[in-house]
């Protein structure tokens, strides 16, 4: 049983009763925030994982193409081929509220409206698989922005779950209980004090009323 | 408008540059941290890392999980693939369930 430091007075207990009301409030929407958060929060590590998935296998397929063209052609070739890229990619950002956390949204542009503007190089002193490569990568590209965006999500709600999981914790376990003790604990007191008070009274209505048997039996 | 960058070793970011992806080639942990720091406060919303030097630095990848910019995500390097990425994904469904429950 943990009790408040408090004074055991009338003022205090509406106090506390006020306090406790609130806490219950609020440990039943934190309770609905993590709920929530942690519905969406699955969906989208399962989303995650597949996706990390799917990347990983594209990358690996260039990295393959890409290691044969390094091996093919000099390495300062390959340098000199890749050294100025005709495409520029930016990102545009848009933030998404979801249960008060903050997630990214990024949206691609190119800076040259063809997509297959890829291959910065011309394609006599270059090797094929150099090609197959940046195929391979471009075609992982929109999947890879996605999950940086996904992966990026994820991460900043799983702070959030952990931060609302100790709140609700906190609330449930110490914050509820103390208050409802120590509001027991005052009336307890309260109540105590109103029992001592009439006995008090009982005793000096008594000793009164000897004192005036005495007085009267005297008088005779 | 935000940039889009990458790090790690010569050959595995080399073809990310012929997609408009600014690429930063280094094999120094030491050297990786500086570029990460000066990448995160300039206008970079995605920095994809190689897994091997992404391994090297995880105390400095971590300073960034919490803030909505930048995004640094680990993919495999020609050298392979470390697992780093899929043991952050179930790192953080450990954070926030508890225990790893999709595996």
């Amino acid at each position: 049983m943990a009790v408040l430091n408090v004074n055991p007075t009338r003022m205090e207990l509406t106090n506390l009763k006020r306090k406790l009301v609130t806490a219950r409030r609020g440990h039943r929407l934190l309770k609905d925030k993590r709920d929530e958060l942690m519905r969406r929060f699955l969906d989208l590590v399962r989303e995650n994982k597949a996706l990390r998935k799917e990347v990983e296998a594209g990358i690996k397929q260039a990295n393959v193409a890409m290691s044969v063209a390094g091996s093919v052609m000099s390495s300062k070739a390959l340098e000199v081929a890749l050294m100025l890229p005709t495409q520029e990619m930016s990102i545009d950002i848009t933030e998404k509220n979801v249960m008060s956390v903050l997630i990214p949204e990024f949206s691609v542009h190119f800076k040259t409206a063809n997509e297959n503007d890829i291959y910065s190089y011309g394609f006599a002193q270059t090797c094929g698989e150099l090609d197959d490569a940046v195929k391979a990568l471009s075609a992982v590209m929109p999947k890879m922005i996605k999950l940086a965006e996904i992966e990026k999500s994820c991460r900043l709600m799983a702070d959030e779950i952990e931060k609302t999981r100790r709140r609700v914790n906190a609330l449930e376990h110490v914050m509820i209980p103390q208050y409802e003790d120590t509001i027991r604990y005052i009336t307890m007191k309260l109540d105590e004090n109103e029992r001592s008070t009439i006995t008090r009274l009982m005793k000096v209505k008594d000793m009164i009323a000897g004192a005036a048997i005495e007085k009267a039996k005297s008088g005779y | 408008m935000y940039k889009t960058a990458a790090m790690g070793d010569k050959y595995s970011v080399a073809g990310f540059a012929s997609l408009g992806i600014t690429v930063f080639p280094v094999t120094q942990a030491s050297d990786a941290v500086k570029t990460l720091h000066s990448l995160a406060q300039s206008d970079y919303a995605v920095i994809f890392i190689t897994e091997q030097l992404a391994g090297q630095m995880q105390s400095e990848i971590a300073a960034y999980d919490s803030k909505p910019l930048p995004a640094i995500i680990p993919i495999p390097g020609v050298r392979g693939n470390t697992g780093i990425g899929m043991a952050n994904v179930s790192k953080f469904v450990e954070k926030a369930v508890g225990s790893d429950i999709i595996s």
